[in-house]
């Protein structure tokens, strides 16, 4: 297996609580590859991607399971040695561009500072890297833009440079929060296409969170629903799109509007198949719980 | 041009500010009750004694017109004679003025180095046990004020551990090469540091009493302020980039967190120099406070405006400088 990041088995509860939050997830991603994590809010997709990069709350727990990000697994490791890993091979990119800068430090260090600081490059070197990357996803005068403040550029110029400083080290894995949920619907679209291109100009390892499944089949090869923090199903996108296999599935993809039909197709989910899912949850906990 | 302009407005409104101070000291000491020339002269004495020193000193006048001599004295830079030690006021405020003002100065000093440790302290370690004792430190700080500190402190290290001075500004016993009155300056400057030494230890009781309060102050605002921006954005992107949680603090979240706090040492460090005034009188230290008080019991009416009116400049330039360190370490100012 080529896999750059596996989870398995991932279990997470609020400290203090028997009830998880995340429930056995398990997926794996191939160098190069993109994975959608789909589901309504609070389905826990984002937790998984803040699990793997070490920036949980400090109120959640994982409770079993274990993330290897490039065979080492997280969980057995020493925080320094942990933050050193994920700094050096992952990246975020952040889902809010206007609170993701830091807003009394000018562009350039929020750049480069992993450069210089984790990984040990001279500055003038991570300057240059910094400038190609700027260019790299089209930010017309770099230098300016370094020199500037957070507040004096825009939202969709702001998600650029914490795009640029995503691939800054080169990361073999990039989790996308949310990328493009927090910009205008025209800005959306530009970003969604440079991720595309930095991520397959790269062939970095990409875990897509979002809520938007047209987004997904813009951007994924695979993807994972998630239900109550449990993936309900692993699939291609194209099988995905053909037809899921889950009733969940199914009623997501139903509620998703299209451009053709918005009436009817801007529906609620189904009690009956949320009700179906929810018993699988729980049947899932009282599995986990006999087992383990 | 815009930047000239703020000054200008800037200085306006600093002298209407002090017009404004002039004005309402000028007319409530003369309003209440105490008479400066029954201070004066002895008991018994006549009727005529006392109305041809009342129109010595110009108190016969009425109240405008003593008001416009003074004030065009002001002008000029004579603020008149104090009554008490017949002596030019400015010369007599300038000379106690340094004494207060290293006193309120090292004061604060302590106040932000104890109050921004604690802080930070309890950030490091917050939702601990480390946490609850910093704040239960600060509640303890900021519950008794600083005239009972320096009771406190003059009993623990002037009588039962006295390894400080309780009065007096430097040893009597001392020769002193100053031309200046920042002594605490000059010794350094000098490089006389056996001097520097006497004069710390004679302040330190004084500024520590006046700094406990506001390091309590600072340290529940700033650790406060601290604890929201670490749960924003860019200081968790800066985690997953591989920085620990010491690095987080200081560079990422410190910068921002300390605009709030920076506001309120201003305002704060004018209650300070407000508080010299008693605690200057507890350990009989020679500032400007202490003359404040004879001043007052005294009713020498030139000396006291002269204070004020210096305490209000002093106010009103602390003021300007909280602003413009403000604008300067908050870049979103800068440029507007």
């Amino acid at each position: 297996m080529s896999a750059f990041l596996t989870v398995n088995n991932l279990s997470a509860s609020l400290h203090g609580y028997d009830q998880r939050v995340l429930r056995s997830v398990s997926f794996s991603i191939d160098t190069g590859e993109v994975l959608g994590l789909v589901g309504e809010s609070g389905a826990g997709k984002s937790m998984i991607g803040k699990a793997i990069l070490g920036i949980l709350p400090s109120a959640i727990d994982i409770v079993e399971g274990e993330i290897l990000l490039d065979g080492q697994d997280l969980e057995k490791m020493k925080p320094a040695d942990r933050r050193r890993l994920i700094g050096a091979t992952a990246a975020l990119i952040p889902q809010d561009p206007l609170t993701a800068l830091n807003p009394s430090r000018r562009i350039e260090p929020q750049i480069t500072n992993r450069l210089v600081d984790i990984l040990g490059w001279t500055k003038a070197n991570a300057r240059v890297r910094a400038l190609e990357l700027l260019n790299e996803v089209h930010i017309d005068n770099p230098e300016r833009v370094m020199a500037s403040y957070p507040h004096e550029l825009s939202g969709g110029m702001r998600q650029r440079v914490l795009i640029a400083s995503a691939f800054a080290a080169n990361p073999k894995l990039v989790v996308a929060d949310e990328p493009t949920t927090a910009l205008d619907v025209t800005v959306q679209k530009q970003i969604l296409r440079l991720i595309r291109e930095l991520q397959a100009r790269h062939s970095t390892a990409m875990v897509f969170v979002t809520h938007d499944l047209g987004v997904v089949s813009k951007v994924c090869q695979r993807l994972s629903v998630l239900y109550g923090g449990k993936i309900v199903e692993n699939s291609s996108v194209a099988e995905f799109f053909d037809g899921p296999k889950h009733a969940y599935s199914r009623a997501l993809l139903a509620a998703t509007p299209k451009y053709t039909d918005p009436e009817a197709s801007l529906l609620p989910v189904d009690e009956a198949v949320i009700e179906a899912a929810a018993a699988e949850v729980l049947a899932a906990d009282r599995e986990w719980r006999h087992g383990g | 041009m815009k930047l000239l302009r703020a000054i200008l407005v800037r200085l306006m409104t600093m002298s209407v500010t002090l017009i404004g101070a002039a004005v309402v000291v000028f007319f409530v000491i003369r309003v209440v009750p105490g008479n400066p020339i029954a201070m004066m002269l002895p008991p018994g004495a006549t009727e005529e004694d006392i109305a041809r020193l009342t129109a010595l000193y110009g108190l016969d006048k009425s109240i405008i017109e003593q008001f416009w001599i003074w004030l065009t004295g002001v002008v000029q830079g004579d603020f008149g004679t104090s009554i008490s030690l017949r002596q030019p006021v400015m010369p007599l405020v300038l000379g106690r003025l340094p004494a207060t003002l290293e006193l309120a100065i090292f004061a604060l000093v302590i106040a932000v180095v104890i109050g921004g440790a604690l802080a930070l302290t309890g950030v490091r370690h917050r939702e601990t046990g480390t946490e609850t004792a910093v704040d239960v430190a600060n509640g303890v700080g900021l519950s008794i004020p600083d005239f009972l500190w320096a009771l406190i402190l003059i009993v623990l290290f002037g009588v039962l551990m006295p390894v400080f001075h309780i009065s007096g500004r430097i040893s009597p016993s001392l020769d002193l090469p100053f031309v200046t009155q920042f002594y605490v300056f000059e010794s350094i400057a000098r490089l006389r540091f056996d001097l520097w030494w006497d004069l710390l230890k004679h302040m330190f009781m004084p500024a520590l009493a006046l700094a406990i309060p506001l390091a309590a102050i600072i340290s529940q605002l700033l650790k406060q302020s601290l604890k929201e921006t670490m749960h924003l954005d860019y200081v968790t992107l800066a985690r997953t980039k591989g920085y620990g949680e010491n690095h987080v603090i200081l560079s990422e979240a410190l910068p921002n967190a300390v605009l709030p706090t920076l506001t309120l040492i201003g305002v704060q460090f004018t209650f300070l120099i407000g508080g010299t005034v008693i605690i200057e009188r507890l350990f009989s230290y020679e500032g400007l406070g202490n003359m404040a008080i004879d001043a007052v019991i005294n009713r020498d009416l030139p000396l006291i405006q002269g204070i004020v009116i210096v305490f209000a400049l002093l106010f009103t330039i602390i003021n300007l400088v909280v602003d413009m360190m403000y604008a300067l370490l908050n870049p979103r100012l800068r440029h507007a």
